[in-house]
């Protein structure tokens, strides 16, 4: 679902036309399918959480057996899984994630939305980035095919998938941060995010972004190029910058609009990192604490919420893309 | 981190290279012969594996041995540190192989796991087709969605650290994008004179899976486990850095680059292990590219 | 070309979006600390807190019958006055006119009221009550036997606090600066609940008061004015960041956004001295590394095995090499400069040189029936955060070494899901550490105590031992007491109950510019104190 660009399936023709290609039916019928998708997502991570070893309340010192109880019966932790899950279940259908065991004094709502406005921010913009510059370097490097250019640039591209963020992050806060002191070494000035102190983390998230983005558009604009209506646009004597940038690299970005679900994943778990090196008050380090201290409800909180922007932005993608391409048509 | 291997065109690639059959064989050699990039990189990687396999056995010493008096010294010839040692007197240059070892072991366990289960996977569904086909990939649109590197992280809190299981696990969550693949090769293999001509026969279709399909997949299977093998080894990585990955005394290539980012100051820590692991990356990456590239020559 | 337009808006989002997180802020009020406390608070409520990183900032927020000064002595702060009765057992506490930021007073109900609350069992989240189970009936307040009213914490009127102990203790200030027993304002938490905490209900009677807490980003705490010696407090402000990746906080501290923090990597000491000089500083500081050997069970129910393991290790180099000074050699449990404890016991092979050490413990394996015929073969677990995993290598190293046929395997367990396993017995060999709660040799020896229950991780059972410290707890002489826990101490290092490793100094990042942050033994530095010079 997520690749439609893949051959893996059949495909008819179909009419154009933007507006009325809005595939509704198919779209309330993927939207039905997110449901078990997110149901099954929640079921593994509820039960996978209550497997691993250790409670929440487990620590350095050992507690009475009946202030243990006591918090227990508090967290629900005293009823039987199969409830507990049912109980969570509704309540999170109503919206409501539950107290955080081990944050004491903020709910799972509340810490994500402390921690969401960052990671969205970051995850933005790197997204954005990681389109403009990855997009512009596989047009230059199709437009020069085998080229020092197109060498350079695939290179470079096979550098960005190659390297772990963990690596590049803490080099550029040294170099960036430290060492010229263009950008804030880590950290937000007290809550507020600028340029200043985001770009850093964006760029460290964003390099694997821009090699995987400028493969896809090597790849496809030099399948555009080849393509028939490159040529008849040629032939109509359309000036070479024209048929570029309104017909051949419009046409070429079709496939990055199915790579949008891919890389939200991508983000969301590159973010992990970018915020421990970084340290980022982001959604990401709740997840790990989370499972660390094993408070069941805060990570069932953060594994809802990144599913689910995961499931939309496949689903954003592969309508868009729908629309966008004629080729493609609904089962 | 993307836990699932970027997919570049490959499948489109493989299928017309399976479609126009075997013959295109002999050519695609060729054309993987001429790609400098590939071939150095066959080299890199078979002299890395090699080094991997067979360098603890004869080096000097032993990646556990510490020596207390030589305590993250610099490169140097003298006692044969030729990459200096760690924090804790152990010679660099044998953990690194050790590391190297474990690293491209967890990558080849791990993506013969997702081997196996896409194929089995991929290929059940799109040669049975209809109903049962639909079920099963929506399976796995199901599991696509979900945030896998989550998943991984829960599995080792779960397994406590257990490196082995963890990479089957990994594995176990990695096959999605090779049963589709395989998928879609089976749905057009299937249509093909030979495979009709079989059934045609009677022979019974666990063997056409085995006989017939599973053998014209290994173009975009190859091509997939090539650039499965990077992912799996940064995943790996990626848990180390969290400090949930090996088990000392024991390393990979990820704990090793995490020790060295602490101590920047001494760059050879971090140099080494980030060097070796981004050119073994790099050759992998640049194999598979080049085989999918001699397979279907329409992109270069 | 409706792709076209697409890209472009595309674009034009990512770039506004970009630029409106680009809007720069305010300028930072100049009198502002900014101080990195290592990790996220899980809350400031005094009662629930069980962090170091946390006593931070509750430690700032509020004030006990005794506080912390800079150099972490007791010093009566709320309480005025006070008398102890003949037996030791009763203290009485008159209190100085004291009010809270909203301008209630302090009273002695207050100290009642968080002295209930705190062993009540059904208050959830409290983790620390162990600590005043000195309390008379405490202990059995807590495990619900008993009600709240019969606890020995009575306020006879609004200006006068009564407590009765259990037997009598005579270090009861150094237990009393501790958050646990600070007062909380009964009116608020009547009032709002578990909410009483968040920064919009928050009454403290401390020097500063939460207004602003991102979690995982910052807490900003401003001057409270009510403070009783609030003139004498430097600062407006105080930030505290919780970060974790201490190589991120040095990048920070280089670029002048962090004033201190209450670590840095131990392993770049000596770069530190260079890049940030005069910042790191280490103090000796109460807390021990230590191995703990489950004697439950063969073969650690012998004790020539335990001593031949604790002899065999190489604490200079785990303390010099590995962690590059910031730790020193424990040849004794009880830390080196703790209070009322002078000439302490320590490990009989202390001096021996190593190798000599290595022989004698070989001997004692062979004499407890070891060698090639019959291998000593056991696990290490180290705990998976901390130092632990820098030095469990060498640990295993140092032990193989003693003989072929002793065979150690490790393993890194999570530390706490390690916790668990120690306090259920469930391992063979572990590392342990134990910070003092409070600054007496008692808060260590009680540990080792057949009484202690869970927390007597190795199940150590020495009726002797126990009856030492039975007799320390009812002696009111400090001499006489001392030596019985110095007896206590010598009993446990000759049975190798637990091999001591290393003892922990603190390590601060302090900026040179700052006075009153003083270096002392239990690592405490309250911001009060704290000025900027010049």
């Amino acid at each position: 679902m997520a690749q439609r660009n893949l051959d893996d399936k059949p495909r008819k023709s179909s009419l154009p036309g933007v507006i009325s290609r809005f595939p509704a039916a198919y779209a309330a019928g993927r939207l039905l399918l997110s449901i078990p998708t997110m149901l099954a997502i929640i079921t593994l991570a509820f039960f996978l959480m209550r497997a691993a070893p250790g409670n929440p309340y487990s620590m350095e010192r050992k507690l009475s057996p009946e202030v243990e109880a006591n918090i227990r019966a508090s967290l629900g932790l005293d009823k039987p899984l199969i409830e507990q899950y049912g109980d969570y279940l509704l309540n999170a259908v109503q919206g409501d994630l539950g107290p955080s065991m081990r944050n004491k004094d903020k709910s799972v709502s509340e810490l994500i939305a402390e921690g969401l406005p960052v990671s969205l921010t970051i995850g933005a913009c790197a997204m954005g980035l990681a389109l403009a510059i990855g997009g512009g370097l596989g047009v230059v490097a199709a437009l020069r095919q085998n080229s020092a250019a197109d060498y350079s640039v695939m290179g470079l591209a096979m550098a960005g998938i190659s390297i772990p963020t963990f690596v590049t992050g803490p080099i550029l806060s040294l170099v960036f941060g430290v060492w010229l002191g263009w950008f804030a070494a880590g950290g937000l000035d007290l809550g507020r995010m600028s340029f200043y102190t985001i770009f850093l983390p964006v760029l460290t998230l964003a390099l694997p972004q821009i090699a995987i983005v400028s493969r896809l558009m090597r790849a496809s604009m030099i399948e555009v190029l080849r393509s028939n209506f490159v040529r008849t646009a040629r032939a109509k004597g359309l000036s070479e910058a024209r048929i570029l940038w309104r017909h051949a690299a419009p046409a070429a970005a079709l496939p990055l609009v199915s790579y949008i679900g891919p890389a939200t994943a991508g983000l969301l778990t590159g973010s992990v990192v970018i915020e421990r090196v970084f340290g980022l008050p982001g959604v990401g380090q709740y997840f790990i604490d989370g499972a660390i201290n094993r408070d069941y409800p805060l990570v069932m909180g953060v594994v809802i919420l990144y599913a689910g922007l995961i499931v939309a932005f496949n689903l954003i993608a592969d309508i868009a893309y729908g629309i966008l391409d004629p080729k493609v048509s609904y089962e | 981190m993307n836990v699932t291997a970027p997919d570049l065109g490959g499948s489109r690639a493989m299928s017309r290279a399976a479609e126009e059959g075997r013959s295109l064989w002999d050519d695609a050699r060729a054309r993987l012969m001429r790609n400098k990039a590939a071939v150095t990189s066959v080299w890199l990687l078979g002299g890395l594996v090699i080094i991997a396999v067979f360098g603890p056995m004869v080096w000097p010493h032993n990646y556990d041995a510490i020596y207390r008096d030589r305590v993250a010294i610099s490169p140097t010839f003298e006692n044969f540190h030729i990459l200096g040692t760690d924090m804790l007197g152990r010679d660099l240059a044998v953990r690194l192989m050790v590391g190297l070892r474990v690293s491209l072991a967890v990558g080849v366990i791990a993506t013969c796991v997702s081997l196996v289960i896409g194929v089995a996977w991929g290929a059940t569904a799109g040669y049975l087709g209809g109903r049962v086909d639909q079920i099963m990939m929506r399976i796995v649109d199901v599991i696509y969605a979900m945030p896998f590197i989550f998943f991984v992280i829960l599995l080792t809190v779960v397994f406590g650290q257990n490196i082995f299981l963890i990479f089957l696990a990994i594995g176990a969550v990695e096959w999605l994008t090779m049963a589709r693949i395989v998928r879609g090769q089976t749905l057009t293999l299937r249509q093909r004179e030979f495979v009709e001509a079989a059934r045609a026969s009677g022979v019974p279709p666990v063997k056409i899976v085995t006989r017939h399909i599973v053998p014209n997949l290994l173009g975009p299977v190859a091509v997939y486990v090539t650039l499965t093998l990077p992912v799996v080894i940064l995943a790996e990585s990626f848990l180390s850095f969290l400090g949930l990955g090996v088990n000392e005394p024991l390393t990979s290539l990820g704990l090793l680059i995490s020790e060295g980012r602490e101590n920047m100051s001494k760059l050879w820590l971090l140099l080494a292990p980030a060097l070796t692991m981004v050119s073994a990356l790099l050759a992998l990456n640049f194999i598979g590219d080049g085989l999918r590239d001699a397979i279907d020559p329409r992109d270069r | 070309m409706r792709f076209a337009s697409a890209l472009k808006i595309g674009l034009a989002a990512a770039i506004a979006s970009f630029a409106a997180a680009c809007g720069g802020g305010d300028p930072v009020a100049d009198n502002v600390l900014h101080r990195g406390i290592t990790a996220n608070p899980d809350t400031v409520d005094p009662h629930k807190a069980e962090g170091t990183w946390e006593r931070y900032v509750i430690n700032d927020m509020f004030v006990g019958l005794f506080a912390d000064d800079a150099n972490a002595n007791p010093v009566p702060t709320v309480a005025e006055s006070w008398s102890v009765s003949e037996d030791g057992l009763t203290w009485t506490f008159n209190l100085r006119p004291f009010f809270w930021s909203d301008g209630e007073p302090v009273t002695a109900y207050d100290f009642e009221f968080a002295m209930r609350r705190l062993m009540d069992p059904t208050t959830t989240g409290v983790s620390y009550a162990s600590l005043l189970y000195v309390v008379k009936n405490a202990q059995a307040v807590n495990g619900g036997q008993l009600s709240v009213e019969e606890l020995g914490a009575k306020a006879i009127d609004a200006e006068t606090f009564e407590l009765t102990l259990e037997y009598p203790a005579p270090y009861l200030p150094e237990l009393l600066k501790h958050y646990v027993a600070h007062p909380v304002p009964a009116h608020a938490v009547r009032e709002f609940g578990d909410a009483w905490t968040r920064p919009e209900n928050l009454v403290v009677n401390g020097p500063y008061k939460l207004a602003q807490w991102r979690t995982g980003d910052f807490l900003r705490s401003v001057k409270n004015p009510t403070f009783y010696d609030a003139e004498n407090v430097c600062f407006d402000e105080i930030v505290y960041y919780p970060y974790s990746d201490q190589d991120a906080v040095i990048r920070l501290a280089q670029t002048g956004k962090i004033d201190t923090n209450n670590d840095f990597p131990g392993r770049r000491y000596e770069e530190l001295k260079e890049i940030l000089p005069g910042w790191a500083r280490l103090h000796e500081f109460l807390a021990t590394n230590y191995i703990v050997f489950n004697t439950r069970s063969a073969p650690f129910n012998d004790e020539r095995v335990r001593i031949a393991l604790s002899m065999t290790l190489d604490r200079q180099f785990i303390t010099e090499e590995v962690m590059q000074g910031s730790q020193t050699p424990a040849y004794a449990f009880v830390p080196p400069g703790i209070a009322n404890y002078e000439n302490a016991p320590q490990a009989s092979w202390k001096d021996a040189p190593l190798d000599e050490r290595f022989q004698m413990a070989r001997n004692l394996l062979e004499e407890a029936g070891y060698g090639p015929d019959n291998p000593l073969t056991f696990e290490y677990t180290f705990m998976s955060t901390g130092e632990s995993p820098k030095f469990a290598p060498v640990v295993q190293s140092n032990w193989k070494d003693i003989a072929e046929w002793v065979d150690v395997s490790i393993r890194r367990v999570e530390t706490r899901v390690l916790y668990n396993q120690l306090q259920e017995g469930d391992f063979q060999v572990s590392n342990a550490a134990w910070a003092a709660d409070y600054n007496d040799a008692q808060n260590y020896l009680y540990l080792l105590q057949s009484t202690t229950g869970p927390m007597n991780y190795g199940g150590f059972d020495n009726p002797q031992y126990d009856a030492l410290l039975e007799a320390s707890n009812l002696e009111r002489d400090m001499e006489t007491r001392a030596g019985l826990l110095r007896q206590a101490e010598t009993m446990i290092l000759e049975a190798g109950a637990i091999a001591p490793l290393s003892v922990r100094a603190s390590r601060n990042l302090v900026n040179p510019n700052l006075t009153g942050y003083e270096d002392n033994i239990e690592d405490v530095h309250p911001s009060r104190f704290i000025c900027r010079a010049g």
